[in-house]
């Protein structure tokens, strides 16, 4: 399985967002993270693939044109995960997401919907209520109202925005493990390039809504393009245990 | 799975059917509190006429007097009825509008549908329109559905404006309250005494205007409507964990917030065409049913219908027996009692800012 975006294209109006974002065909079994800076079109980019943008261009999986697919249809097979679930709603978490199990027709609904909760380590959250749950676990909720689908493609726009750093590592990794057990392809937009660069396998470096690098975090990372995109004086750097890491010293001006 | 998981998974699977169970029943036990208020609303009134006697009247009319026969389905028998169907309408308008709005203070009577068909009928009140096939009172009432269903179409148009909000369509319904407020006031002020009287009346709100043809049209857009709000629950229990939720799992969010702000319209515009402005019904009746069988609409949207009837009908009773010999328009008693529960709602949502 494969995802290939060809020249996609999205406008309001007048106002072009994305300037026909070409990509190499992204394997299944990888994470690829979106970054770059404020207003670059990360996630315009995300929700044009998941359907959520009005777009030009070509989106095939496996060969297939995705643009061509019922929307219910490309919705099951590119599952996207708005950033946060809102407050002040009551349900309980196996509820909620055998709620949202039911309106994409799926099987086996509370099977399905408990089994997504085990494998991302929260069944234990079962009966809470949504209210109930800390920022972090609410997003693991999300995720596993999104897993239970069988997506081929998860399209997550900022998981770990607003989290704590345990649960930034808990939700990444989470995708993480998904991703490589089921050879999924996920899709990530991550403001923290350090998080990025530890748990994805391809950086989408965008700017201005044009791709300016794309490609392992060790190639993509560079001092020069993160004073180019970001406008800041950087080092990058391993850590004891080999990890890159993004260090700023200064804006630049 | 192994045998830990699968214990984990059956006993889950228990926890959730207990929950959809006790929802279920929580909706019984309404329907059967909702019986028992009708019942005591029935059995009430200045004639003396007790419920024994009147259940006995219904199944035998025969045994009845002229005066008797006039009180029980001439009087007692479409008001408790009205109050009923117009206090369903009004919540399921209600809760459908917070469900499509994502906002708690959604309802026909705080974004305007009832303030327009309150302009509606004063102006056919002040202004008769002259139509010699139509009686005056009838006027009235076409006139309040006419401009109920024009302030949806307004809302609706706002709805579709590329780059308008759900606050700003909750912000143009509170526009629109105070626009027709202030032209009923001015068309107050240009009556003469017997047309004010009949505007003021009208706008209280009043069981009064209760007949069989009213709850004959009342029932068949409930009966009707019903099955569509019901079909489109599993949906827009989705849609209030967020709209790109909803489009993501393959809502049409648009297509789902016209089909429901049409079954609104049509509900809201009968119920206040019939008996006038009627306060807080549809906006607290959602409010308690959440409290009660939480937020999946498939149990939310019959419970609230079911909690709207239900004070409506205690409503009723009450209106009889506020003051002895005189029947307070109903509209009146539930504005007492909701707008406390409307300002707890309002500072209870404060807090959460």
């Amino acid at each position: 399985m494969s995802l290939l975006i060809d020249e996609v294209a999205v406008a309001y109006g007048t106002r072009q967002i994305l300037h026909e974002v070409s990509l190499p065909e992204l394997p299944a079994g990888s994470l690829v993270a979106l970054v770059g800076p404020n207003g670059a079109g990360k996630s315009t980019l995300l929700r044009a693939l998941a359907g959520l943008e009005r777009m030009k261009g070509g989106l095939s999986l496996d060969g297939q044109d995705v643009t061509r697919l019922s929307f219910a249809e490309r919705s099951r097979r590119l599952a996207y995960m708005p950033q946060q679930l809102p407050p002040g709603i009551a349900l309980g978490v196996l509820e909620s997401i055998v709620a949202a199990l039911r309106v994409s027709g799926a099987d086996d609904l509370l099977g399905n919907a408990y089994e997504a909760l085990r494998q991302l380590g929260v069944e234990a959250l079962a009966e809470r209520s949504l209210d109930s749950l800390s920022g972090g676990q609410r997003q693991l909720v999300a995720l596993a109202q999104l897993l239970a689908r069988n997506p081929q493609v998860l399209l997550l726009d900022e998981p770990t925005s607003a989290l704590d750093l345990h649960y930034q590592l808990r939700v990444m990794g989470a995708v993480r493990e998904r991703v490589v057990a089921h050879r999924l392809l996920a899709v990530a937009v991550l403001h923290d390039i350090n998080l990025a660069a530890a748990h994805a396998d391809w950086l989408v470096v965008l700017r201005e809504g044009r791709v300016v690098a794309c490609g392992a975090p060790q190639e993509v990372l560079q001092p020069a393009l993160l004073a180019e995109v970001y406008g800041v004086e950087a080092r990058v750097e391993r850590c004891s245990q080999g990890r890159l890491q993004v260090l700023v010293d200064r804006a630049l001006a | 799975m192994t045998a830990l998981a699968q214990e984990g998974a059956a006993l889950a699977a228990w926890h959730y059917r207990r929950l959809l169970w006790r929802r279920a029943l929580l909706v019984m036990a309404l329907a059967l509190l909702l019986l028992l208020s009708v019942l005591g609303d029935l059995a009430s009134g200045a004639s003396g006429m007790g419920l024994g006697q009147l259940l006995h009247g219904i199944v035998d009319p025969a045994t009845l007097s002229a005066t008797e026969r006039v009180i029980i389905w001439n009087v007692r028998l479409p008001y408790s009825l009205m109050a009923v169907l117009v206090g369903a309408a009004l919540a399921l308008a209600g809760a459908e509008m917070q469900a499509i709005l994502d906002n708690p203070l959604a309802s026909p009577f705080t974004l305007g549908v009832s303030s327009s068909a309150a302009l509606g009928a004063s102006l056919a009140i002040a202004y008769p329109l002259g139509v010699a096939w139509l009686a005056p009172s009838a006027q009235v009432t076409v006139m309040a559905f006419v401009f109920a269903c024009l302030s949806v179409v307004l809302l609706q148009g706002m709805s579709r404006l590329r780059g308008a909000g759900v606050e700003s369509l909750v912000l143009f319904g509170i526009a629109l309250v105070f626009s027709c407020n202030a032209l009923v006031s001015l068309l107050q002020l240009l009556a003469t005494e017997d047309v004010l009287q009949q505007l003021v009346f009208w706008t209280l709100g009043s069981l009064a205007r209760a007949d069989w043809h009213k709850l004959g049209i009342l029932a068949l857009v409930l009966a009707l409507l019903l099955p569509f709000s019901l079909r489109a629950a599993p949906a827009m229990t989705l849609l209030r964990m967020g709209e790109d939720r909803a489009r993501s799992f393959g809502v049409d969010t648009r297509r789902l917030r016209f089909a429901s702000l049409l079954r609104i319209s049509l509900l809201s515009a009968t119920a206040v065409a019939f008996v006038g402005t009627i306060g807080f019904v549809g906006l607290v009746g959602p409010h308690i049913a959440r409290l009660l069988v939480g937020e999946d609409q498939r149990f939310l949207l019959p419970a609230s219908a079911l909690v709207g009837a239900l004070m409506l009908s205690l409503s009723s009773l009450a209106s009889k027996l506020i003051l002895p010999g005189v029947i307070v328009p109903v509209g009146i008693v539930t504005a007492l009692v909701g707008v406390p529960v409307f300002v707890l709602l309002v500072f209870r949502r404060g807090r959460k800012l």
